[in-house]
């Protein structure tokens, strides 16, 4: 039985149409990513399945349950927020007892859960500070344990990272999918950061303009993106995008500016019928340099234009058919500026979209 | 999986609703309700109470025909004008003498907004005092010799705005200097470096950067002073009682007099539908301006 | 990194200029002709500000022959609190001879109430239309912030019936239903803006919490709002305690707030004019909200700000 369960939800602010007619299923247990740009939709959507925002339109079920109508309180969900919103004149235990006392759970029972989930987030030793003298992650995590201790089946994070500088956010980040595992509740996550996606995500929903996009496990997404925004959205750095056009037929190929690369290996969808204008989509990190590039299906020379050592390994730009084409090679191999060198990519591992509506031909 | 439908609105955040209650009836009951009474009271001729007798335009015509009246309006005009400029360019000067990182800006601040805490009644009585012409500037300037030497507003019908004048700026421009202290202090600190590494001299930079940019500041700043204008009541009460004669009449104290003192409602009807008008020319292009301002902020 | 920069160009800068500067450091020489001329300006200017002040104080510390004889300014020869007794407890408004206390004790009664009330009902009132806003709310909250600027004569008359007919007319109960509903423009706009600047995430964890209206009003959000529930304190009591108009309409005689019956014993033809105690029955009137002025330093002039800049 799928745990949460959105059936045509939209919302609109007078006629700006935030959500379209959404619908989603996510089962129990799933860690459910929520991923898009800034003003997508996301952490919308995550108000509204939390019940902080009223639907325009469409159901929502939590385990089975029509909640659409129904108070936060009531919806067995639990809540993290970017600003940790920690209550501050409380401190930690009562930050983690409000919610219990509101709903008369009795004192024991409150007494046990608050025990439990400060063991589980090693908060023990600060349950008689206040969030004022918390540091960024301690206060993140006393926010999770308010979740905790409602002994919720659907947990919602509402890019609970942003805040935290990028140490304490990949710590955290560690922690977040080791309670998964243990816990197994459904999580549904919000971010817009792609690393966090990646890593945490079970299934990644990527939304744009109110609609998701593409809903799959997160290396069908960054493999086999089914727009050009998916494709240029996740990885960093972006993917390379090579304007021209689509030849299908017995020789199939994509050629741009006396440029020819063939796509014998490339798995074409149906709309690939047809010659068409297009874009050829490789990542930086699917390029192959120098004696490695000779062997594969597609290789050319060109010449290094910028290079940027970025520590673990190398960016470099260059230009192919006239057009920005950036690869990634190890930090060990010196390239210098003017130096011609032999690129190759596997074409199969490309995307190809089509020109005027960006979807995966 | 059934649907629910939208639950009645009407109960949805009841609580809210019903803390609301005292706003709604203040806005519909106290302020819509009560200018449309007046408003519609002012074209009968109601006099000791109020009377559904609609006499149209006729109390206009006795209220413009009224001296007292005409001299109520020049009076409210020439305080006005002077108190709009005099407390803004004062207001701002003082405003940015403090702006220059001054030694005792808080004991500056303090002195010269403490007149805004005591009521009009209270400055009133005391510019009543210092003008005194027997024992105040008057007398004292004549003891030292100089016989001949007169000022004594508020004895004077031509000049008694005047002393209504520097009583009233006395009280309100320490207001205006801090709400345009308020304003130079938002103003990013970077301007200022800017500015200074063109070379633009201060004087230039306060005039043709920085007052610009504290548009919004002065608009809300005039709109305050201006509602505050119309008002004025108890400081011609307290310093000078209207007098001498008619001489000091506000168009605030009219109104009162006529529906309090001489038992003649519509004229005290009409004579603040008349106030009121003469706030909505001020406050509709306003409304205007900060609602445009709105829009394009998105 | 723009500002090493600009600092840079600072440094390079020649000294030469920094005296002609407000912003940059203080030049070493205190007495320049720059600063001359600011403080010069600002200690004239404060003399100005502070002489009725000191007018008031000197006149009614002297006797009345001494009155007569010197000028206002010239400091008591002789210092006497006579005038401050006989404005406290024995001076008359037409039949009455008991002095301002009576005025004051009235002005205490209708206050006091009046500031709790206003207050009550309009932080409650922004706490809803900054986190429970609901359909309409807005249209109610714009009607009342432009009723803030509609002169009061408009609405005096309509506000006599209303009060007449449910039978407070005249009451201090009448009063401080006006003083509160006159307050409540600029005190809703102070706590709506305040909530509104709160962060939203503490109300929304709040509700998946289980509080509900009253619960995050009284839980949360009253406890982090101490400082604007001052601020509209300062606001309220020197507003309705330096309030003549309303006083003068609403009110009989023998309610009549301090500052009505101040003017009234000023202001009074008949008998001789004791200017001393005239001057000590406007210090005495002046006291409560130059009190609470000097008192609250700071959080007054906020409150000014936030009730007039932000709007």
């Amino acid at each position: 039985m799928a745990s949460v369960e959105l059936r045509g939800i939209s919302l609109n602010f007078g006629s700006f149409e935030v959500l379209k007619a959404l619908d989603l299923d996510i089962p129990e247990g799933e860690f459910l990513v929520l991923l898009g740009p800034s003003g997508c939709g996301k952490s919308t959507l995550l108000n509204c399945i939390a019940g902080l925002l009223d639907v325009s339109d469409g159901q929502i079920f939590i385990n089975g349950r029509n909640v659409t109508w129904e108070e936060p309180k009531d919806r067995g969900i639990g809540m993290v927020f970017q600003s940790y919103a920690l209550y501050p004149q409380m401190t930690v235990e009562g930050n983690l007892s409000f919610g219990l006392k509101n709903a008369s759970v009795p004192r024991d029972e409150v007494a046990r859960r608050i025990a439990r989930a400060a063991e589980m987030l090693q908060i023990e030793p600060l349950l008689k500070r206040k969030p004022a003298a918390l540091s960024g992650g301690q206060r993140q995590r006393v926010a999770i344990g308010r979740a905790l201790v409602r002994d919720v089946d659907v947990f919602l994070f509402d890019e609970p990272l942003s805040n935290l500088d990028a140490k304490l956010r990949s710590e955290l980040r560690v922690e977040i999918k080791r309670l998964h595992q243990r816990l197994r509740n459904t999580m549904i996550y919000v971010t817009h950061d792609q690393i966090e996606a990646l890593t945490l995500a079970d299934r990644i929903a990527v939304m744009k303009g109110g609609v998701i996009q593409q809903l799959d496990a997160p290396h069908a997404i960054y493999n086999r993106p089914v727009n050009r925004f998916v494709a240029g959205f996740l990885g960093s750095p972006g993917m390379n995008f090579l304007a021209g056009r689509h030849e299908p037929g017995t020789n199939p190929r994509f050629s741009a500016d006396g440029l020819a690369i063939p796509l014998d290996r490339y798995q074409a969808g149906g709309n690939g019928k047809t010659a068409q204008a297009a874009e050829f989509g490789v990542r930086p990190e699917h390029v192959a340099i120098g004696e490695a590039a000779k062997s594969l299906p597609f290789s050319e020379e060109v010449t290094v234009e910028i290079v940027e050592p970025m520590g673990s390994d190398t960016l470099v730009w260059a230009r192919l058919a006239g057009q920005n084409f950036t690869f990634r090679v190890e930090s060990e191999k010196a390239l210098s500026v003017g130096q011609k060198i032999l690129v190759g990519f596997d074409p199969g591992r490309a995307s190809l979209f089509d020109a005027e509506k960006g979807e995966r031909i | 999986m059934q649907e629910i439908r939208r639950p009645p609105r009407l109960f949805k955040n009841l609580n809210a609703k019903v803390a609301a209650i005292p706003m709604i009836l203040t806005a519909l009951v106290v302020f819509v309700g009560g200018t449309v009474w007046t408003v519609v009271y002012s074209f009968t001729n109601s006099r000791l109470l109020p009377r559904e007798n609609f006499v149209g335009l006729q109390q206009y015509e006795r209220l413009w025909a009224t001296p007292r009246w005409h001299v109520a309006v020049e009076n409210i005009f020439i305080y006005g004008a002077c108190t709009l400029v005099f407390s803004l360019v004062v207001g701002f000067l003082l405003a940015a003498l403090m702006d220059q990182k001054i030694r005792f800006e808080n004991t500056f601040r303090t002195i010269f907004l403490y007149p805004f805490a005591l009521s009009f009644i209270v400055t009133g009585l005391v510019w009543q005092w210092i003008l005194n012409p027997q024992f105040g500037i008057e007398g004292i300037v004549r003891s030292w010799g100089w016989e001949s030497f007169s000022f004594d507003p508020l004895y004077n019908a031509n000049i008694v705005i005047y002393g209504i004048l520097i009583a009233g700026l006395w009280q309100g421009t320490g207001l205006v200097m801090c709400l345009m202290l308020a304003g130079l202090r938002g103003i990013d600190e970077d301007i200022w470096k800017a500015a200074r590494v063109d070379g633009i001299p201060t004087w230039k930079t306060y005039l043709f950067v920085v007052i610009p940019m504290m548009r919004p500041v002065f608009v809300t700043t005039l709109v305050i002073i201006a509602a505050g204008i119309v008002k004025v009541y108890d400081l011609v009460v307290a310093q000078t009682g209207g007098g001498p004669g008619i001489a000091s009449e506000v168009p605030a104290k009219y109104v009162y007099d006529a529906m309090f003192l001489s038992q003649n409602l519509g004229q005290g009807f009409a004579a603040s539908t008349m106030m009121l008008l003469s706030v909505l020319v001020v406050l509709i292009p306003w409304a205007y301006l900060e609602f445009g301002g709105r829009r394009k902020h998105g | 990194m723009a500002d090493t920069g600009t600092a840079a160009v600072f440094a390079a800068e020649p000294a030469m200029r920094a005296g002609a500067e407000p912003r940059g450091p203080r030049p070493r020489k205190v007495i320049s002709r720059r600063n001359i001329l600011i403080y010069g300006t600002l200690f004239v200017v404060a003399l100005y500000y502070l002489l009725p002040l000191y007018v008031m104080i000197v006149t009614s510390l002297k006797g009345m022959p001494e009155i007569r004889l010197g000028n206002i300014f010239s400091p008591p020869i002789e210092i006497t609190f006579e005038p401050w007794v006989k404005a406290w407890s024995q001076a008359c408004t037409g039949l009455n001879c008991d002095g301002l206390s009576r005025g004051f004790w009235n002005s205490v009664r209708i206050t006091v109430p009046s500031v709790i009330l206003s207050i009550a009902i309009a932080s409650v009132n922004g706490y809803a239309l900054a986190n429970w806003k609901f359909k309409g709310a807005d249209i109610f909250f714009t009607i009342l912030i432009f009723g803030a600027f509609i002169p009061y004569q408009v609405m005096l008359y309509p506000i006599v019936i209303l009060l007449r007919e449910i039978g407070f007319y005249g009451t201090l109960t009448g009063l401080v239903m006006v003083h509160t509903v006159f307050g409540m423009p600029i005190l809703t706009l102070l706590f709506r803006n305040y909530f509104s600047s709160l962060p939203e995430e503490l109300f929304k964890a709040a509700r998946v919490d289980g509080a509900g209206f009253w619960g995050i009003y009284f839980r949360i959000m009253l406890p982090m709002s101490l400082p604007i529930f001052v601020v509209a304190v300062i606001i309220q009591i020197t507003g309705i305690w330096n309030d003549f108009l309303f006083g003068v309409v609403y009110t009989r005689p023998d309610v009549y707030p301090m500052t009505v019956q101040l003017n009234n014993i000023v202001n009074s033809v008949q008998g001789v004019k004791e200017y001393n105690v005239n001057m000590a029955a406007t210090l005495i009137t002046g006291l409560v909200p130059l009190v609470v002025y000097f008192i609250s330093g700071k959080l007054f002039v906020r409150g000014i700000a936030a009730g007039a800049v932000k709007g």
